[in-house]
């Protein structure tokens, strides 16, 4: 089998700017402004989200680069930038750039509980903010107090714990960046696993002069998928014999292998599925019922949208799914658990949830994208006109051509995901006839969403 | 030129190429459509925080369609994905415009006036029938099922 990658860091000027301690400061020097800009213009701008900088910014125009251009291009580099960890992770090291002698951290270094070492907490924190979420994105002043918990959450773990525990496990957009981050043609990767193998202190996961242990407790040797890589290259920075790069790769290549699937992982992609086809009724569709329930916090509506939104997210679509691979055990003549044959195939929903992630995305950026240029010039919406674009009109970009964008990502990802189900079955080694059942589910899924969509 | 390619690469390569083809060909596949009077229809839309009532039109391809907007609690707007329309009401004071329902599919139509939380998502649907869209969507999504799933079974 050949190996088609291309490593990038072969080439001395990306290295350079790869392991400069500089560059990932710098980016976070500009992104943690931007983003105590969004927390205090929604503490104490205009109610009207859509004239507000917090709420713009943050849910069209940072969702947007995320779900369509980072995540699937870049796997989790936004979190080697994300200004949420940084303010903890600076008191952590005491230090803005430079590293500390040794890789030595400031902190109490608790250990995170063995139990809780897994992403069912970002499952339950990402489910948490959907299910208040019609109330998040649009109202600034609560999607403010989400954004600075978020913030004193990862302050106060960095303090508690060690290294970056707060990414790593709790973190609600973590999660999915992860999950969803196998899909990205990148990777950092050792380069020479018998060099690893022969390097005692392992600087990587410890620590040196040269940089820190890696943040998010991997050790770069067992590297086999990007899910819990935070692309921070402190693994390249501390690795004295330079055999830790970052690689093209074919896109998705985490994907194909059924090896290390789990539970909570298979869970995350129920959740991010169901979520995605959630949005598209309640946000995006016509029925007013819907928005009204979602919003009415507290309520009888409330309560009744609640319990449909986390039935539908922890019960009814995993259990529909669970049907299908009932139905594809018995094809494949029970040879597995159903519990393992539950989990490996549930990896087929990575691409299919991207997808639609993106569609859903590409329904209300672009129309919305216009307001971008109001909150710019006005961020707290207080009539200030900074550089002259205050007044411009909403301007709905792409309108009406949407569908010509969503329909081809939403083949892509069910191609991607017929050929993820073929391949766990062929990869069993049991009848690909044992796929149908979930190929059926995938394509009725996408089917569904063309309805709502086109 | 001589060129080889193994069999099972040819066969996938052939799979690919007729399934991409097959999906341009229910791009620009005439579809068959029932004959059809057009007619004329005047249509009354409320607008409310955050609703527009009815939220879901359906019309046929080819009818001329007035849209009367009515503001019922504040300044609303409907602005019209594809056709570019856009009306602006205050309560009071309706808005209306007449157009021909030339494009076939949905569309939605959405507040164009900031009007409070969930503006961004005050939306409704005019649906055009026949969605020959979702239809040529469809055929395209079967064509791709079926030429996945020979690509990937071997």
């Amino acid at each position: 089998m050949t190996r088609t990658k291309l490593e990038l860091t072969r080439f001395p000027s990306v290295k350079r700017l790869l392991t400069s301690r500089w560059v990932p400061w710098t980016l976070m020097a500009i992104t943690l402004p931007v983003f105590l800009l969004a927390i205090l213009t929604g503490l104490f701008g205009t109610p009207a989200g859509s004239r507000n900088f917090g709420i713009i910014f943050v849910w069209i125009v940072w969702w947007a680069l995320l779900i369509l251009v980072m995540v699937p291009f870049a796997g989790r580099l936004w979190c080697a930038v994300c200004p949420i960890p940084a303010p903890g992770e600076w008191l952590q090291r005491r230090a803005l750039v430079q590293s500390r002698p040794g890789g030595k951290l400031f902190t109490l270094g608790g250990k995170f509980p063995r139990r809780l070492k897994n992403i069912w907490l970002q499952n339950a924190a990402f489910l948490a903010v959907a299910l208040f979420s019609v109330v998040i994105l649009t109202t600034p002043f609560v999607s403010a107090l989400v954004l600075l918990f978020m913030i004193v959450l990862a302050m106060a773990t960095s303090m508690l714990f060690e290294r970056r525990v707060f990414c790593r496990y709790i973190c609600p957009v973590g999660g999915f960046i992860g999950l969803y981050s196998q899909v990205a043609p990148i990777e950092v990767r050792v380069k020479d696993m018998a060099v690893c193998q022969s390097h005692v202190e392992k600087t990587c996961y410890q620590g040196s002069d040269a940089g820190y242990g890696c943040p998010w407790l991997v050790y770069p040797a067992a590297l086999d998928r990007n899910t819990y890589c935070g692309m921070c290259m402190e693994c390249m920075k501390t690795c004295p014999h330079d055999n830790v790069g970052i690689f093209l790769r074919a896109p998705g290549k985490d994907l194909q292998t059924t090896q290390g699937r789990r539970l909570d992982e298979a869970y995350k992609a129920f959740i991010m599925l169901t979520c995605a086809l959630a949005y598209s009724i309640v946000l995006l569709g016509p029925w007013s019922l819907f928005k009204e329930s979602a919003y009415a916090v507290g309520t009888l509506a409330w309560w009744v949208y609640a319990s449909l939104f986390l039935a539908a997210n922890l019960v009814i679509v995993p259990g529909i799914f669970f049907a299908c691979t009932t139905f594809a055990r018995k094809l494949s003549y029970n040879k597995f658990s159903l519990r393992r044959t539950f989990v490996e195939y549930a990896y087929v929903l990575v691409p299919l949830g991207l997808v639609a992630w993106a569609a859903y995305t590409i329904s209300f950026v672009f129309v919305n994208f216009s307001y971008a240029w109001q909150v710019v010039s006005d961020p707290f919406g207080w009539g200030w006109n900074l550089f002259g674009t205050a007044n411009w009109t909403w301007t709905p970009y792409l309108a009406g051509l949407q569908t010509f964008l969503q329909i081809p990502i939403l083949l892509v990802g069910l191609i991607a995901a017929i050929g993820m189900a073929l391949r766990t079955a062929n990869s069993q080694g049991v009848p690909r006839r044992a796929a149908l059942p979930v190929v059926t589910f995938c394509a009725a899924f996408t089917v569904g969403l063309l309805w709502l969509y086109v | 030129m001589n060129f080889h390619l193994p069999h099972g690469r040819y066969y996938r390569y052939l799979i690919a190429v007729s399934t991409v083809c097959l999906m341009f060909a229910a791009i620009f596949l005439p579809l068959p459509v029932d004959a059809y009077t057009p007619e004329t229809h005047t249509l009354q839309i409320n607008a409310r925080t955050f609703a527009f009532e009815p939220g879901s039109i359906a019309i046929r391809r080819g009818d001329t369609i007035t849209i009367e907007l009515e503001a019922l609690d504040a300044v609303h707007g409907l602005y019209l994905d594809g056709y570019d329309v856009n009306l602006v009401a205050e309560p009071g004071k309706s808005a209306s415009v007449t157009f021909v329902a030339d494009k076939d599919g949905k569309f939605k139509f959405r507040c164009s006036v900031a009007c409070g939380a969930l503006h961004p998502f005050m939306i409704g649907e005019l649906n055009v029938e026949p969605d020959i869209p979702l239809v040529r969507a469809l055929l395209i999504t079967l064509m791709g099922v079926i030429g996945a799933l020979a690509f990937f079974w071997k």
